[in-house]
């Protein structure tokens, strides 16, 4: 357990999702997820899928907004198995959808 | 692709020859079970020299010293398991510093990964956070692309650590090539925004009272001509962080020297003056501007830097550029206009007049900065400088006259200690026709005290400079002003005789608390050449000044 993780699951807090293009090979998840337990930043939540023929990845994420969002959006972007980083508002349906699996 | 004969090769053999295609001549490393298959083919190359270090943090300290004082991506080599952790030191505090390395591991065989096979680690997964890239091989046929990819991701941008994990089965499987791939080279710097290089250049030629911030990134970028001649055109006072030192002479005139928790009174309080802070390749660090808060509180602010995270991280900028320093500031330079400054400079002056960095004893060598000064009047610029961590890297960081990038070579980042030695090896390997000065402490050179053995055995021309004061100088330092006198774990009581050790590891040694002429003992020494181990005590209550309390603002220095 990670101690210093403030999860927020108050009503107020706003989420953003992000969507990755990737490399599809093992390894890629642990680089993106590691930028973000190694700074105490929860991922709230996570799909993944190959796309095409199975070289690339699209991964799914939601974390909840807080300052340092844009600074690990740039360190998302700096590596190397990580083809493109796009933002979207909280509430995607890409999470909506798969929710009826939580429920 | 150049076309060649088909060969049938290993995957060691294609390590090889992409290694020697790559223009790597020296490697160091240990071997071991998990790439004794590369070890054999290495053995067969007529290029490449290995060096055999004693440990492998050695190993990786050395690539960082030819990389250091070179430029250029360097290579070291260890096995899995153990060979691959005792690296990994070495490998993050290449990351902190940007330093260009490409570390190879043996894995054990494919089939055995992840059962707990003998000598087996997780190196990928351990190196995910202090690598720039890293890699586990899958087959032959993948080294072909691997290698050239890892040395061009380690040299290009912000340059780094590149970790090339590789099985044993992949080692020794055979592949037929019939042609190699160019070697992996540093890509073209992306090109700078040109709007934000104008509204720099006008904020320059606007501001009143400018200080420009020179990090570690001139040094990598090949910058540092280009920052000295910005500093001229416009009269911009200049300081350096840690990184830097090197990059502006430090007896130029408009050289502040080394700012944060070490710099002198001048620099720090110029710095509080400022209403503009032109920080090139440098990343504010917290050892540099102490709490953040209160940098600079009057300033607007310029940042270039080739890593766009580093923008806004610390410090929102006014103009953030992202770019390759060298590239913009020939851009900006001819945009910037040429300025007296009178004023300011007038200022600064009086501040260096008023304040200057108190360096005690600077003319008797047997005190620190006295020693220090007395080992620069040996030499000359083309020698290279290298540190270990704690108050002799400080006081060497204030008080040596550093006047050439590349000349200086010390753990900035991760502040290691026992980089010291190795990494000035390393440097002296590369760069035979110089002499490598080592200034240690008698903690830190105990942490890679084996390598005076390969030091010894390939009669490197480094001169390992003790200065001994039978402590952990920093951490008493911080203990006598911070935590009530109260010492403790920071005084040695039993103390080796370092003199007799390097003698047994075949080294001339100097010890200058009997030299009845020390400072001529000294150039003596100096002048011969192969490793030379000078050995002089300090007093441990002499102390690193000024000082910044950690976590305090700049402006509140203890003493100097």
């Amino acid at each position: 357990m990670n101690s210093i993780t403030k999860t927020n699951h108050e009503p107020g807090q706003v989420q953003t999702v992000l969507e990755l293009a990737v490399n599809n090979h093992a390894g890629v998840m642990s680089h993106i997820v590691g930028l973000f337990s190694r700074r105490a930043y929860n991922v709230e939540g996570i799909l993944c899928m190959p796309v095409g023929n199975g070289k690339t990845s699209r991964i799914w994420l939601t974390v909840n907004e807080d300052a340092r969002l844009e600074q690990m959006i740039r360190q998302i972007e700096k590596l190397e198995d990580v083809l493109d980083v796009h933002r979207h508002g909280a509430g995607h349906e890409v999470f909506e959808r798969v929710g009826e699996f939580f429920r | 692709m150049n076309k060649d004969t088909t060969e049938t090769l290993t995957g060691s053999q294609v390590v090889v020859r992409l290694l020697e295609r790559q223009g790597i001549r020296r490697i160091p490393g240990i071997p071991g079970g998990a790439i004794l298959p590369f070890y054999d083919a290495l053995s067969q190359s007529k290029l490449i020299e290995h060096v055999l270090t004693r440990h492998e943090q050695g190993a990786g300290f050395m690539a960082q010293g030819a990389a250091r004082a070179t430029g250029e991506v360097a290579v070291c080599l260890a096995t899995s398991g153990p060979g691959a952790t005792n690296l990994l030191t070495a490998i993050a505090d290449a990351k902190l510093d940007s330093i260009p390395m490409v570390a190879i591991t043996g894995q054990v065989p494919t089939s055995m990964i992840g059962t707990d096979a003998f000598q087996e680690v997780d190196t990928y997964g351990l190196t995910i956070p202090i690598t720039k890239h890293n890699f586990l091989v899958g087959s032959a046929r993948e080294l072909l692309e691997v290698i050239p990819k890892a040395f061009r991701l380690a040299a290009s941008g912000r340059p780094g650590p590149v970790l090339v994990d590789i099985p044993k089965d992949v080692q020794n499987e055979r592949i037929e090539v019939s042609e190699w791939p160019e070697p992996g080279r540093r890509d073209p710097v992306p090109e700078a925004d040109a709007d934000s290089i104008e509204r720099a250049a006008a904020m320059i030629n606007e501001a009143q009272r400018p200080i420009l911030y020179l990090g570690g990134g001139v040094v990598h970028s090949g910058a540092a001509a280009q920052s000295v001649e910005l500093a001229e055109k416009a009269s911009l006072p200049t300081v350096m962080t840690l990184m830097a030192l090197g990059a502006m002479p430090v007896d130029h005139a408009l050289s502040l020297g080394m700012l944060g928790m070490h710099g002198a009174r001048c620099t720090n309080l110029a710095l509080e003056e400022c209403d503009l802070l032109i920080a090139v390749g440098a990343r504010f660090d917290d050892r540099a501007t102490g709490k953040v808060s209160a940098f600079c509180p009057n300033a607007k602010i310029i940042h270039i830097d080739i890593d766009r995270s580093e923008l806004d991280k610390i410090k929102t900028a006014h103009v953030g550029i992202r770019g390759d320093v060298k590239q913009v500031l020939g851009k900006l330079l001819p945009q910037v206009k040429s300025n007296l400054r009178q004023d300011w400079l007038s200022r600064v002056g009086d501040l260096k007049a008023s304040c200057p960095l108190q360096m005690p004893g600077i003319d008797d060598p047997r005190t620190p900065y006295g020693l220090i000064r007395a080992v620069a009047d040996c030499l000359d610029d083309s020698a290279i400088i290298a540190t270990d961590v704690g108050q002799h890297q400080m006081w060497v960081a204030q008080a040596y006259p550093l006047r050439r990038p590349h000349q200086w070579l010390t753990s900035g980042g991760l502040g290691t200690m026992g980089f010291g030695l190795p990494a000035a090896i390393g440097a002296a390997m590369a760069q035979p026709e110089r002499t490598v000065v080592c200034f240690s402490g008698d903690g830190s050179i105990l942490m890679n005290i084996q390598e005076l053995a390969t030091a010894a055995e390939e009669g490197v021309n480094v001169k390992v400079v003790l200065m001994n004061n039978a402590s952990l100088g920093l951490v008493f330092q911080q203990q006598t002003m911070f935590y009530g006198q109260r010492i403790f774990s920071s005084k040695f009581k039993g103390v080796p005789d370092f003199l007799k050790i390097a003698e047994g590891f075949g080294w001339q040694t100097l010890d200058l608390d009997t030299a009845s002429e020390p400072k001529a003992a000294l150039a003596a020494a100096l002048s011969v050449r192969g490793p030379t181990f000078i050995h002089a005590s300090i007093d441990r209550h002499e102390q690193v000044l000024p000082m910044v309390a950690p976590g305090a603002a700049n402006k509140d220095m203890i003493g100097g």
